[in-house]
């Protein structure tokens, strides 16, 4: 066996009944990297999110984790094993606090100390989340939102993070105090699998990025590389 | 006019409350399936009947045993009220299971259709097997709290009348408050009720927060099926007599609650439960009062079913509709 990687999609097809969203997607992630998968609307960015945590199936290929055979884990197993996914759109729930929002977040989790020194850390990273712990999830601000998702991830202690356009519709100066957390998440250990269709910032923070379109990858290389690719800078730079 | 109305009014309000927890705890079945599945469960009110059926056969089999006169009522009720709402409870949670959700994908309409055919099902299953055992579909049971209460409401307010009533009433009004009480807790203040309001809000990112949705639905089918069946024992208690078809009025009278609360809101369904149940008894006490003998008592359910029209027209979101600003 050669080295494994902490995430790894061989091949993989994912249908909405009979459109094919994913045409084959290989692609990986090393331990403490943070890779981008940039791509513009419809590419197949979320399905590739979506098929990874379990909410769709895929119909062929495979999803390896550490080496282990997830291609068939239901979503609410996948946050089990390590992989947190911050959907698209943030999805907070809106009628749970702030509070019951990340405590959801732990819901596998049975001893409340642990529960309790989780938030704290999320505290850390988010201070703004711990003043607003009774305000309904679905009042608070798009960025605070944003915050709160990720926070929420963060109470599954996960090894891998999965981000779904974490920078829509934000003002620049809080994507920029996102992509920061981001970057010190990884520095903590997490690797990272970032969604964006910010492309600039997120090859800016991204060790290797992938380029998606209608369902294959049609680019791959180190971050900075890609920044500098002509094809890139005319889609997605432009 | 008005004084046979505040003279009727002490009555009234025991009547109007007792019948109105048991609207409220059958329409938070109604709700709390809606506010997961937005499925109407027209099956519920046949689980409510259900409840009032196995209900009976437990006091009739403790009565046979002669049980029933060895211990105090309130155990033998305790017992039989226990044992028809985990049964209940199973049966609502294996109705989800084997009627719904194969339909989960499935266009709403035939997830409703579904569910007026399980209430037919369950109708004729009850009545088949009660015309089987007893020989007739028209059951009774033997009356557990029979004791009279005069309640001197007159030394209040010399206007008044007094309040009459059996003391099956009392059982009712407490029994029913109470699980409106544990269930406000339970979905309040626990895990489990916090997965399932969560997958009422976003089934598929609680699935992301390692939720087993699937089982969160069934543990919402077990909870609201079981109330319904306690609810259908409080009604075999206070009434004596039943039958396979109890259920349906109730259930849409209940139903009604629940579309006045806000359908999915559950403590909206209590208030929802509440109002209706004083209304109706309102009407049956003032009717033939108000309008000269034009309109008596009997006209009393048609008030439930003018609010559903009437909220469905005017405030369709019902009294406290979800009003939640959600930014996307
Ligand atoms: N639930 C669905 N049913 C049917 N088709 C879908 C569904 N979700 C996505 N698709 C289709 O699959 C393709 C990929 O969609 P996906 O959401 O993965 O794109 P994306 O790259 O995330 O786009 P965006 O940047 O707009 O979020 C699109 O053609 C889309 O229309
Ligand atoms: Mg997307």
């Amino acid at each position: 066996m050669g080295s494994t990687h902490v995430l790894e999609l061989k091949n993989v097809e994912t249908y909405y009944g009979k459109i094919q969203a994913l045409k084959g997607i290989d692609l990986y992630v090393d331990k403490g990297e943070i890779v981008t998968l940039i791509g513009s609307n419809g590419a197949g960015k979320s399905t590739t999110l979506k098929t990874i945590s379990g909410q769709v199936k895929s119909k062929n290929g495979s999803i390896h984790y550490n080496g282990d055979d997830i291609t068939s884990l239901p979503a609410h197993k996948t946050s089990l094993v390590g992989i947190a996914h911050v959907p698209e759109g943030r999805r907070i729930f809106p009628r749970l606090s702030v509070k019951e929002n990340l405590l959801i977040g732990a819901f596998s989790i049975k001893d409340k100390k642990v529960i309790e020194s989780r938030m704290k850390r999320v505290f850390e990273y988010f201070p703004r989340l711990k003043e607003r712990l009774d305000q309904k999830g679905g009042t608070m601000s798009g960025g605070e939102q944003q915050m709160l998702a990720i926070g929420r991830a963060l109470m599954m202690k996960p090894d891998v993070l999965m981000l779904d356009e974490p920078s829509m519709g934000l003002a620049p100066i809080i994507v920029e105090q996102i992509f920061d957390i981001i970057k010190e998440l990884n520095n903590q250990g997490m690797s990272i699998l970032l969604v964006e269709q910010n492309a600039y910032q997120a090859l800016h923070i991204a060790d290797r990025g992938y380029v998606i379109q209608t369902g294959q990858i049609v680019l791959e290389g180190v971050g900075t590389e890609l920044m500098t690719n002509r094809q890139i800078q005319e889609a997605y730079l432009a | 006019m008005l004084a046979h109305i505040i003279q009727t009014l002490p009555q009234v309000i025991v009547d109007g409350l007792t019948l109105g927890v048991v609207y409220a705890v059958v329409a938070i079945g109604y709700t709390m399936v809606y506010g997961i599945l937005e499925l109407i469960n027209f099956a519920h009110g046949e689980i409510f009947m259900s409840g009032a059926f196995i209900g009976t056969t437990v006091l009739l089999i403790l009565s046979s045993v002669g049980f029933l006169s060895s211990v105090p009522a309130i155990l033998a009720f305790i017992i039989i009220i226990v044992i028809a709402s985990i049964a209940t409870g199973f049966l609502g949670m294996g109705i989800e299971r084997v009627a719904y959700r194969p339909l989960r994908n499935a266009p709403k309409l035939i997830t409703l259709i579904t569910a007026i055919g399980v209430s037919f099902l369950l109708q004729d299953i009850v009545r088949f097997i009660a015309e089987l055992k007893t020989g007739n579909y028209i059951v009774s049971a033997p009356s557990l709290f029979n004791e009279k209460i005069h309640l001197k409401t007159s030394s209040i307010l010399p206007q008044f009348g007094d309040a009459l009533f059996k003391s099956s009433f009392l059982v009712v009004l407490i029994v029913a408050i109470i699980m409106l009480i544990v269930l406000d807790f339970f979905v309040n203040r626990t895990k489990w009720g916090m997965a399932m309001r969560a997958v009422a809000q976003d089934r598929e990112t609680a699935s992301l927060m390692s939720i087993n949705v699937n089982k969160v639905i069934s543990v919402t089918f077990f909870v609201g099926s079981a109330l319904g069946g306690a609810t259908g024992v409080l009604f075999m208690v206070q009434y004596g007599s039943i039958d396979p078809y109890i259920g349906f009025i109730l259930g849409i009278k209940a139903f009604t609650a629940a579309v006045l609360g806000g359908i999915g809101n559950i403590r909206g369904a209590m208030v929802g439960g509440l109002l209706i149940g004083l209304l109706e008894m309102f009407a049956a006490a003032n009717l033939s009062t108000i309008t000269h003998g034009a309109f008596g008592a009997e006209y009393k359910d048609i008030f439930a079913f003018a609010i559903l029209i009437a909220v469905l027209i005017f405030k369709p979101e019902g009294l406290f509709g979800k009003a939640v600003v959600e930014k996307v």
